[in-house]
């Protein structure tokens, strides 16, 4: 079985040389059959990755150990979810994701233009190849990175996964992450299938929107997920820590949502050409720049991964992307550069200009703080790294401002925009954001932050400006066609699901930015060293350590050491918290005694949680275990007395005895100390955390993603004749032309 | 034009502030015989040497390459979940009659390697 998807992988990369080969050639020549065939190759393509695919699953489902990826992630013990999720947790894995979705991706949109855009679909199909064609030859080539490498013998039990990862989002937040990377190929590909042919109005921009946006989606998705694990399950109470890899997928969704809206202004007003396929450019370099830096040593971060083999070959693909579209973008200058301009500054398009401008200073920001140790060595031969303040002071006003452009942008018409219009327009929203900061002003403490307040402000107003958009829009409709109001609102909002999904996008990405705001610069975090009976004050409440518990997991071989808190606000209680800890078995040489080796291996906090709207309450604890650390070596000590000597022969019958009583013996010791922690008052550190509005983040993360989808989401019906009587009519065209 | 100053302005703030923002990235061995300073220590936690005392939290961070080059870390604070001798850490903070001390919560530990050779054993059975 594992030979024929090995066999499917060598087939894989045959199909995508072919693939390119005979579209450049079918291009060449003007050869549609050639052309057709090359189309079909990367049908075939897809689905030979489903088969390498499939088989891989397979094996992980089967805990096939003789598969390397099988025995080093997971093991029989693993639960049936995370095997299947397991894949993509290694290298060879995360590589045939990459090329499956991009061939799944590859095969819907060839399969979608396949009557048009005949002139630049082959160089499209030739590019999207050509990407294929690099990550199947890192997976059959490079050390290490091939998905069916096999052991020999094979082991009995696999590793089994780490338990950090065993998290819902930690299991989709990679293939989040590889589509939203991998779908920004599509639309690059046709950027430079245009630019080949020398096709350069909008059209390859209609055919790829969807792609982009879904592109969008995905990482967006992804960050959210990550950002999620990371405030639930890693204990240090953040959500963003501006870490390489966080900022690498941050990266190419910030040039992604510049990208969204100028192609509108191209779609619109035929401007911003050579922006847009620069920018498109930009955000597939950088999504393979993420997906490098992942894999290379080349920055310290929390993710980065050694050296690698694959880290050289993926910077070369970056080079040759943005060197070869460059020069063909230079090639192409004069037939790009459009004669309009920007007629009136109080126009759409300069805000979406001024919006573009903002993201991209963003993304500039990130980019060198991110690259700042690889920049500092080159110019001072010193590496110097820039911390979470640097990143934090000059992304926050370019963010406050991206936050107002949220709420202008829906107000402003295209062209131009007389001022007595734009006044009318534009009063309401700031009447209520001026209340709202002036409220905020008066009965909370924000103006001791004036930044927050500044990002509350301009919040409100474009959540009001949206508002104000979609009630002039419903009236509007409800004018032309009668009818209640709901009603009127529905027929709108179908009629127009881009629009309308947009501001939807927009409102969720204003609530996200305010929940940012208040989480971080009005968090309070106490750190308590706290006895049982002992009590600490967190802003307003008090948070009283109750007693101890212990629990002992024999199938993980897990101890779990946890506290029980209450938490009171005025005497009345308000909540009940249990963090804790979790102790593993030590894995490896058995350096520490088998109870000392719970302690000095793996630990991991399962944080105690309240979450609510207006706060979410935090903690982590950590015992302070020092008291019993002679206990502990006592008991190491007499077990490694007790522990059975198995002979050069192997066990006997007495020595299999022996051992069983030792494992036993083990086990009452287990459960001994766990009583002993109980029973004896020990100190616990406490981090108890009060993060105001945090929960919107992810709310409005969520809601920014419904949005999207929703703009995603095909036409009804009528819209959707009206669109092939069109396809119709430019099928004839074409067939007159050819 | 307005893009353009709009950006040589950035452009220069940036440059201008990440300098003198940045603190130095040193392995162990690169902080032998320093005193004083403001640096980002990253390095792997020695095998045997953390100590937990009291609040505090002790151990030796060793270069990458070369283990037998530590430095012994006196650290108070959170102190994330990766957390484990042979693990990859970065640290800031200041160097004292030898010792590193940390800044409070700057503990950073590497997820553990998805990708590279290490592979993580099963654990060993002591729970019957």
């Amino acid at each position: 079985m594992i030979d024929l998807g090995a066999a499917c992988l060598v087939a894989a990369a045959i199909a995508c040389a072919y693939a390119a080969g005979a579209a450049l050639l079918g291009a060449h020549r003007r050869d549609r059959r050639l052309v057709d065939s090359s189309r079909r190759a990367v049908y075939a393509l897809c689905a030979l990755l489903s088969v390498c695919v499939v088989v891989l699953e397979a094996a992980f489902l089967r805990s096939d150990f003789s598969v390397e990826l099988v025995a080093s992630h997971s093991s029989t013990t693993t639960p049936d979810f995370y095997k299947l999720t397991a894949m993509w947790g290694s290298q060879g894995g995360s590589l045939l994701l990459w090329a499956f979705v991009l061939s799944i991706a590859a095969s819907g949109v060839l399969y979608a233009t396949r009557h048009r855009h005949r002139e630049l679909v082959p160089y499209a199909t030739a590019v999207l190849a050509g990407i294929g064609l690099f990550f199947c030859c890192l997976m059959l080539f490079a050390d290490g990175a091939n998905p069916f490498a096999r052991l020999h013998p094979a082991p009995a039990e696999g590793a089994g996964l780490n338990p950090l990862l065993r998290h819902w989002a930690m299991a989709i937040h990679p293939p989040m992450l590889y589509s939203g990377y991998v779908l920004f190929s599509i639309p690059f590909a046709f950027a430079i299938g245009a630019l080949a042919a020398r096709r350069l109005d909008a059209s390859w921009i209609r055919s790829t929107r969807r792609f982009a946006l879904l592109a969008w989606t995905f990482l967006g998705t992804g960050l959210l997920l990550g950002s999620l694990w990371s405030y639930e399950e890693l204990g240090w109470g953040g959500y963003w820590g501006w870490d390489a890899v966080e900022n690498a997928a941050l990266m190419p969704w910030l040039v992604g949502t510049a990208f969204l809206h100028s192609v509108m202004v191209q779609e619109k007003r035929c401007m911003l050409r050579v922006w847009n396929v620069s920018l498109i450019v930009a955000a597939f370099a950088l999504a393979l720049l993420g997906t490098f830096l992942v894999r290379s040593g080349i920055l310290q971060s929390i993710h980065a991964f050694g050296d690698s083999t694959v880290g050289g070959p993926l910077l070369g693909l970056i080079a040759v992307v943005v060197i070869g579209s460059a020069a063909l973008i230079v090639s192409r200058l004069d037939a790009l550069r459009g004669e309009r301009r920007i007629e009136s500054l109080a126009s759409r398009e300069s805000v979406f200009l001024v919006n573009n401008l903002l993201l991209i200073g963003l993304v500039a920001v990130i980019f060198w703080g991110t690259f700042f140790p690889l920049i500092s060595e080159a110019v001072t031969g010193e590496r110097s790294s820039l911390g979470s303040p640097w990143f934090d002071r000059y992304t926050a006003p370019l963010a406050i401002l991206l936050v107002l452009f949220t709420g202008l942008g829906p107000l402003f018409a295209w062209r131009s925009l007389s001022r007595g219009a734009l006044w009318r327009l534009v009063r309401t929203p700031a009447a209520i954001a001026a209340t709202v900061t002036v409220a905020l002003a008066a009965l909370t403490d924000a103006l001791s932050e004036p930044l927050a307040l500044a990002m509350f402000c301009f919040a409100a107003f474009s959540l009001a400006a949206l508002s104000q958009e979609v009630l002039r829009g419903a009236s509007a409709q409800r004018a032309l066609s009668g009818g209640s109001f709901p009603a009127a609102l529905a027929r709108l909002v179908a009629r127009n699901r881009r629009r309308y999904g947009g501001y939807v996008v927009h409102a969720g990405i204003a609530i996200l930015l305010i929940a940012v705001a208040a989480s971080s610069s009005f968090q309070t975090s106490v750190d308590a060293r706290l006895l049982p009976g002992e009590s600490a004050e967190v802003g307003e409440l008090t948070v009283t350590y109750r007693e101890p518990t212990a629990e002992i997991d024999p199938v993980e071989q897990k101890l779990t050491f946890g506290a029980v808190l209450d938490v009171s606000e005025d005497g009345r209680p308000v909540s009940t918290l249990r963090p804790s800890r979790n102790y593993y078995s030590g894995r490896g040489d058995g350096s520490a005694g088998p109870l000392r080796s719970f302690f000095e291996g793996e630990a991991t906090s399962e944080i105690g949680r309240r979450a609510g709207p207006g706060a979410d309450l935090w903690t982590a604890m950590r015992p302070d275990l020092t008291p019993l650390d002679e206990v502990l070596t006592r008991v190491d000590r007499e077990l490694e007395r007790s522990a059975p000597e198995i002979g050069p022969a192997g066990p006997g019958p007495a020595e299999i005895e022996a051992m069983r009583r030792y494992a036993a013996a083990q086990g009452d010791a287990i459960r001994n100390f766990a009583t002993l922690y109980l029973a004896r008052p020990l100190p616990v550190d406490f981090r108890v955390n009060l993060n105001p509005l945090v929960i919107w983040v992810w709310i409005g993360g969520a809601i920014a993603v419904a949005g999207a989808l929703f703009a995603l989401w095909p036409a009804p019906a009528a819209a959707r004749r009206r669109v092939s009587e069109l396809r119709a009519a430019r099928l004839a065209r074409e067939l007159g032309r050819a | 034009m307005v893009a353009l100053g709009a950006a040589v302005l950035l452009a220069a703030g940036l440059v201008y502030t990440s300098f003198s923002a940045g603190t130095e990235l040193r392995q162990p061995s690169e902080l032998r015989g320093v005193e004083g300073g403001s640096y980002e220590l990253t390095g792997e936690v020695a095998e045997g040497s953390v100590e937990h005392q009291g609040a505090d939290l002790r151990f030796e961070v060793a270069d990458r390459d070369d283990a037998a080059a530590t430095i012994p870390v006196a650290y108070a604070g959170q102190v994330p979940d990766p957390f484990r001798e042979g693990r990859e850490v970065i640290l800031s903070g200041t160097v004292r009659d030898g010792v590193f001390r940390a800044e409070k919560d700057s503990l950073v530990t590497k997820c553990p390697s998805k990708f590279a050779a290490e592979a993580e054993r099963d654990p060993n059975v002591v729970i019957e």
